[in-house]
């Protein structure tokens, strides 16, 4: 981690959390699923949520993107409560996710995709030269050297290569927050180390980052934080660097580590 | 994460210049046909083919100036329909209707024109509003209830049939009287308007592409090489004057009688609607967020655009401009009936835009793939015709040259998934 620290804005660990989740609740129907969840986000940090299948990890990220809303619970935001009724109110704070699935037109080109439902206009028209020239900073600014041409279309990219596009489009609106789910599942191993490269530069560049991950090798390599969810509560956040992965398993599969050492 | 120095001097590669030279424009070319891009390249290759064999059988009567001039008004109405299905197959819908619907849009404008002694224009205003009201409805159902659209425009083609049979009596007309909505496809423009539009289309789209290309360049974005610039041009160029030039020769059996030169006013009515809609498809946000609806819907959905809407208006366009397809279809017969857009007007224009290079599987096609494939099935029923071919053999020609399309849409389809291209 040293090489990157000394270029992080925010002082690990320091300061006010830029999204901050109190008390949490989330019911479907007669399943509850997230249980007073806590959650701190922090500028410049990767926090890392991990949690096996229905621990209410998607629950929880579909809440704060505002995809539905949650039951109770405080949503702070820069240091302030916000409510977020609907992907538009999350988009508008700067929230921005990244789906496992992608949401990617395989039948438009990169530059097409990242601008995709936000084209820029010059009078009624697309401004393409625009939108060419803003969508090759931002990969530039992202240092992605893997695309041969912004004007190729997204079919012909590698898994790799579309998660870039991916990340790259959720930076694109000086966004703040970026959710970041399953970002590695089904890669190989050098685009993986690519998209972590990628997910550690977004933090380092100021942007708060949640990966959501099931490897621990990932999580271990590129997180700040680890927040673990078990059966729908928060039942540690911690810094990576005082948890070993033996125990964030045992904090995953049965929701403590049985050394008292949780949070 | 200690050996992650972000890099220095990053940056997406400088767009690759591989292009230059015509070794690279060619090389360019078959590297994208060969991962499964073909366009409208079968279609232009069996266009020549097509019109190579016709030429030779019946050397005097398919080349005719004559002939040319009833193949363009022939195929107007099925290659304008085919334009409004460019967008609905584009969603990867289809619009079975289209041609009924057409038909029906003919018959209320017979109404309003003849039977209520309107002008041209209030006419044509009703013809394309009725179009537009059965869009809506088609659009409504499909988007709102999630009704198949295959199914909801089955029961629109059975239904619409019935509406016109209604409107016109069984087994009537309606007589299309008024001149100008017949001089549609009677008249052709004076020689000198069409050499004026002629010149108007090549130097424009010249000009056009050439300033952009030099701003792009400039700014150091992506741009056409000059040279495939100068190829385009000079074809378009080539295939514009030949085709005027070759239009406004005297084509009458009897010019001492009637003097008939000029090029067709239908072609003009399909160049119009080929440019506003090419412009609409291309240039604009709701253009661009059709393509992604039939590229992937969810994507659509999720990056905040409206895909109901995007269905409900495509539908409606395509009813719209199907209903100016069933108004060159009255033009042509001077009437409407309750035959007007049936029968395999239809299958001729999904064909239309399918053999264009539409896909039927939605995300791909342009406006153009409509007037190549047009032209295509034109030359098919037009050529058989003169080969004295029984009406079956033309049908089962034209369902081969279909499943042809469909086939070579399919291939380039799975070509393009196995090399990962779109």
């Amino acid at each position: 981690m040293t090489a990157t620290a000394s270029v992080r804005p925010a002082a690990a660990g320091s300061g006010e959390p830029l999204l901050q989740l109190r008390g949490i609740q989330k019911s479907f129907g007669a399943v509850h699923v997230l249980r007073g969840v806590d959650l701190d986000v922090r500028a410049g940090e990767v926090t890392a949520l991990v949690g096996d299948n229905g621990a209410g990890k998607s629950t929880l990220i579909k809440g704060i993107a505002g995809i539905h809303s949650f039951d109770d619970g405080e949503y702070i935001y820069d240091g302030k409560p916000v409510t977020v009724h609907g992907p538009k109110d999350a988009g508008a704070l700067g929230i921005e996710v990244v789906y496992q699935d992608l949401a990617l037109c395989d039948n438009l080109d990169v530059v097409h995709n990242m601008f995709l439902g936000r084209e820029l206009t010059k009078s009624g028209l697309l401004d393409e030269d625009s939108m060419e020239k803003r969508a090759r900073e931002t990969l530039d600014g992202l240092s992605v050297r893997t695309l041969r041409s912004v004007r190729t279309k997204v079919a012909s990219l590698s898994g790799g290569q579309r998660q870039t596009v991916a990340i790259a489009r959720s930076v694109l609106w000086n966004s703040r927050v970026v959710i970041l789910d399953e970002p590695t599942a089904a890669l190989g191993v050098a685009q993986t180390e690519q998209v972590l490269l990628l997910v550690r530069r977004l933090a380092d560049s100021g942007l708060g980052v949640i990966l959501i991950s099931h490897n621990l090798n990932d999580v271990f390599r590129v997180a700040d934080t680890i927040a673990v969810l078990y059966l729908g509560a928060m039942v540690a956040q911690v810094r990576k660097a005082d948890v070993t992965s033996n125990q964030v398993v045992q904090l995953i599969t049965t929701g403590s580590t049985g050394e008292g050492a949780s949070a | 994460m200690s050996a992650t120095k972000p890099e220095e001097t990053p940056v997406v590669a400088p767009e690759p210049s591989q292009a230059e030279g015509l070794g690279g424009i060619v090389r360019a070319y078959l590297a994208k046909v060969r991962g499964g891009d073909v366009g409208a390249l079968p279609a232009v290759l069996g266009l020549v083919v097509l019109v190579i064999a016709f030429s030779v059988l019946r050397p005097n009567t398919f080349t005719s100036e004559l002939n040319v001039a009833n193949l363009i008004n022939q195929s107007a109405a099925i290659t304008v329909i085919a334009m409004g299905l460019v967008f609905v197959l584009l969603l990867g819908e289809i619009d079975l209707s289209a041609g009924v619907a057409g038909g029906t849009a003919a018959a209320v404008m017979g109404v309003v024109m003849t039977n209520h002694h309107q002008g041209w224009f209030i006419s044509v205003l009703a013809c394309v509003a009725a179009g537009a009201v059965i869009g809506t409805g088609i659009g409504l159902l499909v988007s709102r209830l999630g009704i198949p659209s295959f199914v909801v425009t089955l029961a629109a083609f059975l239904g619409l049939q019935g509406v016109t049979l209604e409107i016109i009596g069984a087994g009537g007309t309606i007589p299309f009287e008024n001149e100008t909505i017949r001089s549609i496809t009677d008249k052709n423009l004076p020689i000198w308007l069409g050499w004026t539009l002629a010149a108007v289309v090549v130097v424009g789209y010249a000009v056009v592409t050439y300033v952009r290309n030099a701003r792009r360049r400039r700014a150091g974005l992506t741009n056409e090489p000059r040279l495939l610039w100068a190829i385009k041009s000079g074809a378009l160029a080539v295939v514009v004057v030949l085709l005027v030039a070759y239009l406004s020769r005297e084509r009458s059996l009897n010019p001492n009688f009637k003097s008939l030169k000029g090029v067709p006013n239908s072609l003009v009515v399909i160049l119009v609607l080929l440019l506003v809609l090419s412009f609409v498809l291309g240039r604009t946000a709701w253009g661009r967020h059709v393509y992604a609806v039939g590229g992937n819907t969810e994507a659509a959905r999720r990056a905040g655009i409206n895909v109901l809407w995007i269905k409900l208006s495509c539908f409606i366009l395509c009813s719209s401009i199907a209903a100016i397809g069933g108004l060159l279809l009255a033009a042509r017969n001077h009437s409407v009936s309750n035959a007007t857009g049936g029968g395999e007007t239809l299958l001729y224009a999904v064909g239309a835009a399918v053999i264009g290079g539409t896909s039927l599987f939605g995300g791909k096609g342009k406006v153009a793939d409509a007037v190549i494939g047009g032209t295509v099935i034109a030359v098919i029923a037009n050529g058989m015709g003169l080969l004295n071919q029984e009406p079956g053999v033309v049908f089962i020609v034209t369902g081969l040259v279909l499943l042809v399309a469909a086939s070579v849409d399919a291939i380039s389809r799975r070509r393009a998934a196995a090399s990962g291209r779109g």
